[in-house]
């Protein structure tokens, strides 16, 4: 197969058909949750759009704008735009973590007025359209060499350390595990996943010296919240409290005494799915992770109708991506895991994840418009 | 072959590791479920507890302490408003940066911050802990400004406790101050816990401490995670304090003040001889409550506790004299019971002789023939000597203890003394030695072991002046909201003195002032229907500890100062129908007739000016209630 055979393969249409096209159902879960999402921080102002309801409003319209339009721009473009866009968000992450060290201020968004964009974000859904282009051309035995492995394993290492030296241990850890599973999905062999493994621990103490002491000191109270318990153990106590009190129904909404009474922290951001479980019960909180595990399942079943390697990589990493955000946030609030600041998309209040998200979707469905093009095995760097 | 498996078809190969990675998904959402189920239902009601506590505190209410009042409704110890700095320790995050920010609005000596703190550590978590107090408007406006970044600290209204009177009424009324240690272990009492409660420490604020205090109240409020109070969600009421109304009269207590405020060291009392109602208990030196009130000073406390003329002791009820001759109407006493006739003379050379020994008299040059009237008129010590020979001191004693000396006298107020009433055994007890005949004529004139208080004096005299009846001083009228007053108005005992001895001596004591040879008679009060009867004292004696009495009496001559005699006067008025009785004693005053007897004089006139007894007391149920804020919260 030659490039241009895959550029004809499909003839071009026109938007309005390829708009027909969209995964609609998928759309309406994603605005079911930010609806969600609505609703609480309506609660969380204390029955007031403003200021977060309004905010976020706006921020979903203008994100699901991106989203129609991503997904209306054939995948050939983004496999072809796979490491441009790479490079540009690596290049913001290492400029943000320059001017973060430099003196400028902890400053690591960018400020785009309606949304802040957080280049470590958009290095989520990057990573995983490089890896799903890189892995797109490697087959069979070639995935059994580790020397091929290279590429991808500086394409993950590089944006993790960057953001680990923030730190921003939960964005790090999303980054390796995304990465992971493109590298899983993709057919890498176990043994080298348990080789690099092991490599991984032998490079921790190295890693480890690398950092300035503040560095070490909030790694320890990640590992160990105990130590602080003022902040993150706190914080974590209180929403273990909200969440129970909230029993099966819930306290009502808009009655949630912990939220309310500023006990549970962050409550329209971080802890909003506490804040959802203290007010409106375990049965809502279900229905929440049922709704997340459809957008999921939509996610899946797209990977296994599209018929290009990049576009299934693509859509699987970007599940992934989702899956992880979700998991980490609410195992993170009901005090499974360590507080890392990692927000749950489209609910909690802010732009950048939300935007990631919806990003991401655009791409997914985008492969969805596009899933009968088929694209060169051959990519660069393959002989 | 692990290569084959390799080499199939990718898309295959990739729906496999999609699925497994799904299942993977699926069954860490499934985890998260269970999480969830564990802490909604599972600890549910454990969590719902917690949020519960979260949410609301519960403090006490301390009640407003009742008032103080004399017997016509005069303010003795009331209680102001009193804005206060309360910090509050399960919602401070960091006392430290707390108390810095605090030290910017009010200055905080060290001491204070290491006191705080250990109030701190001490007291309940929930319990607020004072910081400091009598803000000014100024600095209470700027606390609040400050709260929302001053977690744990609010402004609470409290209470002061204000002595209007001051120095005049100190020994009576007494102050409060902070709670002790031990008193804190001994009582269970909740409100004892608030470390910014003020307790009665002396005085009647320390007697009536329990009905003046109240009872705690509980107020349980919803709160935020600040500690910023959102709402009451449950009060129960305390009781307030009961105000308390005492028998004095302030108008006359003041006139006592200040009549005795020229003298060095002095003490005075009023007393209704019927019922016990002391109307004046009057003591100098003397210092202002508001003092411990509003926080006194080391140097201030040690000043009062290390005066050689102890201020804060009451001379009225724990300061002992020999009683001098004022004893001797207690001997007159007794020798009639003792069957000695009135009319029966001795002659006075000016000494009696025991033996070698000779007696001698306060007048050298002697009385020539006197009878027992004449005696009490003109103070012969002679005839007492005489007497007190004849009859014994054992019946002395026992007329003593009749007439109220030798024993505490039951008054409310604390720190009261017995005084020494001595008798063959007493003496043998105490050091050893039997008793002389010589110390029997020596109690006779009021000296020797003798010592009585200056309020046991006014109790003896009024037992004669009233007809022999057991009066008991008492400074309690009754309690405010309380049926019936503490005070039992049941008519005292009859003590069994016939009403013809009591004349006698009550002659003497008219003659000793009211005739031109007594020793009082230029302090006679000249109005007539008003006139007193009274009896002069002088006596040698300062005050003698029982050791040093055991260990033998230092001459009066090594004394390193003071020298001077004690000046005492006991007397009643009017003559004709006796209403009140008075004891002034001058300390180290010289003769009784020269110090004391003028400010009895004094006193009495005063007294019937006023007429307390004739003036309608306050009826208990009608105190009057300017003002006060019974839902004050503490």
């Amino acid at each position: 197969m030659s490039l241009l055979s895959s550029h004809g393969s499909e003839p071009d249409r026109r938007l309005g058909q390829k708009l027909l096209q969209v995964n609609w159902v998928l759309v309406l879960l994603l605005s079911l949750l930010t609806g969600v999402g609505l609703l609480m921080l309506y609660s969380a102002a204390g029955g007031h759009a403003e200021p977060w309801a309004v905010r976020q409003s706006m921020r979903y319209g203008f994100a699901l704008l991106a989203l129609l339009t991503i997904a209306a721009i054939d995948i050939r473009f983004w496999f072809r735009m796979a490491y441009p866009i790479y490079a540009v968000s690596l290049a913001l992450l290492a400029a943000v973590e320059v001017a973060g060290s430099s003196g400028m201020g902890a400053q690591r968004w960018i400020d785009l007025k309606i949304f802040q964009l957080q280049p470590s974000e958009i290095m989520k859904v990057a990573l995983v359209l490089a890896l799903a282009r890189y892995f797109h051309s490697l087959t069979g035995d070639a995935l059994g060499r580790p020397a091929r492995l290279v590429v991808p394993l500086v394409l993950v290492l590089v944006p993790t350390g960057l953001v680990l030296k923030q730190p921003d241990l939960g964005t790090a850890g999303m980054l390796l595990a995304a990465g992971g599973a493109v590298f899983f999905c993709a057919g890498v062999r176990y043994w080298m996943f348990a080789a690099m493994l092991i490599l991984a621990a032998a490079a921790v103490p190295v890693a480890w010296d690398m950092l300035h002491d503040y560095q070490q000191a909030r790694i320890l109270i990640f590992l160990d919240p105990e130590s602080d318990p003022l902040d993150s153990g706190y914080h974590i106590l209180q929403s273990k409290i909200a969440l129970g009190s909230g029993g099966l129904w819930g306290q009502g909404f808009m009655q949630g005494t912990q939220s309310h009474l500023s006990f549970l922290p962050e409550k329209q951001t971080d802890f909003i799915f506490t804040m959802l479980a203290e007010e409106l019960g375990l049965v809502s909180a279900l229905g929440l992770l049922l709704l997340y595990a459809l957008v999921l399942a939509y996610g899946f079943a797209i990977a296994l109708s599209v018929r290009s390697q990049f576009a299934r990589l693509l859509v699987l990493g970007i599940t992934a991506n989702l899956f992880l955000y979700v998991f980490v946030n609410i195992a993170m609030v009901t005090g499974l895991i360590p507080v890392v600041g990692v927000p749950l998309p489209l609910i909690s209040y802010g732009g950048t994840a939300m935007l990631a998200v919806m990003i991401s979707y655009g791409l997914a469905i985008s492969a969805y418009v596009h899933r009968e093009v088929k694209i060169a095995r051959r990519g660069p760097g393959d002989a | 072959m692990a290569l084959r498996q390799h080499s199939e078809d990718p898309i295959r190969g990739l729906t496999r590791r999609a699925l497994v990675l799904g299942g993977l998904q699926l069954g860490l959402f499934g985890i998260l479920g269970a999480r969830l189920y564990q802490l909604q239902i599972l600890q549910q009601e454990r969590y719902s507890l917690l949020a519960e506590e979260n949410r609301v505190n519960m403090r006490l209410l301390a009640p407003p302490r009742g008032r103080i009042l004399d017997r016509f409704g005069t303010a003795l110890a009331i209680n102001r408003q009193n804005y206060k700095v309360m910090l509050v320790r399960e919602q401070i995050r960091n006392l430290k940066d707390t108390l810095l920010r605090l030290q910017q609005i009010v200055s905080l000596e060290d001491t204070e911050i290491e006191r705080l703190s250990r109030d701190l550590r001490r007291t309940r978590a929930f319990v607020p802990v004072m910081a400091a107090e009598n803000l000014t408007w100024d600095q209470v406006s700027r606390i609040e400004v400050n709260a929302p970044e001053l977690p744990g600290l609010s402004i609470d209204v409290g209470q002061t406790r204000i002595y209007p009177l001051r120095e005049s009424m100190a020994h009576i009324v007494g102050y409060v101050g902070p709670v002790s240690g031990p008193e804190l272990t001994a009582s269970a009492d909740p409100l004892l816990q608030l470390p910014d409660l003020r307790i009665g420490k002396s005085g009647v604020e320390k007697t009536y401490d329990k009905p003046l205090r109240g009872r705690a109240g509980t107020l349980e409020y919803e709160v935020n995670a600040h500690g910023r109070i959102i709402r009451d969600l449950a009060r129960t009421q305390g009781q307030p304090g009961k105000d308390l109304v005492i028998s004095i009269d302030s108008r006359l207590q003041r006139y006592a003040h200040e009549r005795l405020a020229g003298e060095t060291a002095a003490s005075a009392v009023v007393m209704d001889v019927h019922n016990g109602d002391l109307l004046a208990l009057a003591s100098v030196p003397t210092y202002d409550p508001m003092a411990f009130v509003l926080g006194i000073s080391g140097a201030e406390w040690n000043r009062l506790i290390h005066d050689p003329l102890k201020p804060l002791s009451n001379r009225s009820t724990a300061g002992l004299y020999a009683p001098g001759s004022t004893f001797k109407t207690v001997v007159a006493l007794a020798a009639l019971e003792a069957g000695v006739e009135p009319d029966r003379t001795v002659h006075c050379p000016g000494h009696y002789r025991l033996g070698r020994a000779r007696f001698h008299c306060w007048r050298r040059w002697g009385h020539d023939h006197m009878d027992m009237i004449d005696s009490l008129s003109e103070s012969c010590d002679v005839y007492f000597y005489d007497v007190a020979r004849r009859i014994g001191i054992e019946r002395i004693a026992a007329m003593a203890r009749k007439l109220g000396l030798g024993a505490p006298s039951g008054l409310d107020l604390a720190g009261e003394q017995a005084g020494v009433v001595p008798t063959e055994a007493w003496k043998l007890e105490q050091t050893g030695q039997p008793w002389q005949t010589g110390e029997t004529l020596i109690s006779a004139i009021g000296q020797g072991f003798v010592l009585t208080t200056p309020l046991q004096l006014t109790v003896m005299t009024a037992r004669m002046a009233n007809g022999g009846k057991a009066v008991h001083p008492r400074l309690l009228r009754g309690l405010r909201d309380e049926d019936a007053p503490l005070h039992i108005v049941r008519p005292p005992e009859d003590l069994g003195i016939p009403r013809a001895h009591l004349a006698i001596v009550r002659e003497g004591l008219d003659r000793a002032v009211n005739d031109k040879r007594g020793t009082a008679y230029s302090s006679r009060i000249k109005k007539s229907g008003w006139e007193m009867a009274g009896k002069t004292g002088t006596s040698q004696v300062r005050r003698i500890s029982m050791a040093e009495r055991a260990r033998g009496v230092i001459r009066n001559e090594d004394l390193p100062r003071h020298r001077r005699d004690h000046a005492l006067f006991v007397a009643f008025a009017p003559v004709a129908e006796p209403r009140y009785a008075c004891a002034a004693v001058v300390d180290h005053g010289g003769s009784g007739a020269r110090a004391a007897a003028p400010i009895a004089h004094d006193l009495l006139l005063e007294t019937q000016r006023l007429a307390p007894l004739n003036r309608p007391a306050l009826p208990m149920a009608a105190v009057p209630d300017p003002g006060r804020d019974s839902r004050r919260e503490g």
